[in-house]
């Protein structure tokens, strides 16, 4: 089959995903100035923001690569982190299985977050959108996504090393993991699993090679589906 | 050596991320996950970032490992703010807030 991204379905993804720069810009402005901090060249962090614009990841490669983490427990991990987005691209698939494998190509690269989000939220509503109008928005959503990560990226990287010491910029990370989180923790699955994340990572600190945080993570995991199923049960 | 480090991470993990997102798009198809697994990814985020980031709360780099007040405080009023609003920003400016706030206040 071949299908056209509709311009019209387009302009309307790019539009409802412009909120999202709100987010994007200073999430990526923080990260090219905090890897520039570490070290990294402007190629590798813009390698980095092209490659896998995949702001957790990213920034857990850059934590654990600071920290002096073995490469092959970097790569890891970052990977798991990206794991759910398996879930984007089996629900995505339904959608916009029968366009060219290059525009499906081009849609798993800028399959994110925010463009899943807002593309599946709108693709529920009436009245039904037909496939080139789905890649039309998903690519306009993308458009509006993408592009401020590249170019926040870059300013982060440039303009990043004039930033004092004295904002303790430092901090900036961690307070930007917890932000991710927070939000999800009104769930009792999720903040089982958060717990669990917590105490099991401080406790393992210890284990070499970084494995402690994976170890933590996969008891997490177990914890948040297993509390999950019971809840589901008991209703 | 770090350089090559750095390169290595880039690539490889570019390249697994497109393959994972592209997994059901491009290669598997309208099959579905088993929902087992669809369960268990879904808690992925929640279940990798807080071990992540609590050493990095309790063992603080900057203050050479030695747990700090503006900074704890700084977590947890993020932690609150984002809960409690389930906004990512209002949480990070929040956190940060408290962190300058606790800064200058020990200063």
């Amino acid at each position: 089959m071949r299908v056209s991204p509709s311009r019209a379905a387009y302009l309307r993804g790019l539009r409802d995903s412009i909120p999202f720069m709100v987010v994007i810009v200073p999430f990526a402005l923080l990260f090219g100035q905090a890897a520039a901090e570490a070290g990294w060249s402007l190629a590798q962090i813009m390698g980095m923001s092209i490659g896998v614009i995949a702001g957790a990841a990213q920034f857990i490669a850059l934590q654990l690569l600071s920290e002096n983490a073995p490469v092959l427990i970097v790569i890891v991990t970052a990977l798991a982190v990206n794991l759910r987005m398996a879930m984007y691209s089996a629900s995505m698939a339904a959608h916009v299985g029968g366009a060219a494998l290059w525009q499906r190509a081009l849609l798993a690269y800028v399959l994110v977050d925010q463009t899943y989000g807002v593309a599946i939220h709108r693709f529920a509503l009436p009245p039904p959108m037909t496939p080139a109008e789905k890649l039309g928005y998903f690519f306009g959503a993308a458009t509006a996504v993408c592009g401020p990560w590249y170019l926040a990226s870059y300013a982060g990287a440039v303009a990043g090393a004039a930033i004092p010491a004295g904002f303790a910029i430092d901090f900036a990370v961690p307070i930007t993991f917890i932000a991710i989180v927070a939000p999800a923790l009104r769930r009792p699955a999720h903040l089982a699993a958060a717990v669990v994340s917590v105490a099991a990572a401080l406790a393992l600190a210890r284990m070499p090679f970084g494995l402690g945080l994976l170890v933590a993570a996969g008891l997490a995991m177990l914890t948040g589906a297993g509390v999950e199923m019971a809840l589901e049960r008991r209703r | 050596m770090r350089d090559a480090a750095i390169w290595t991470v880039i690539v490889v993990v570019g390249a697994g991320t497109f393959l994972i997102r592209f997994s059901f798009i491009g290669l598997l198809g309208d099959r579905r996950l088993p929902p087992w697994a669809g369960r268990l990814l879904a808690f992925v985020p929640v279940a990798v970032m807080p071990g992540l980031v609590a050493p990095m709360v309790v063992w603080p780099a900057a203050t050479e490992g030695e747990l700090d007040a503006p900074r704890l405080v700084a977590a947890l009023a993020a932690l609150a703010i984002g809960a409690a609003t389930r906004s990512m920003l209002a949480a990070i400016a929040g956190g940060m807030g408290a962190l300058y706030l606790g800064l200058w206040a020990l200063d």
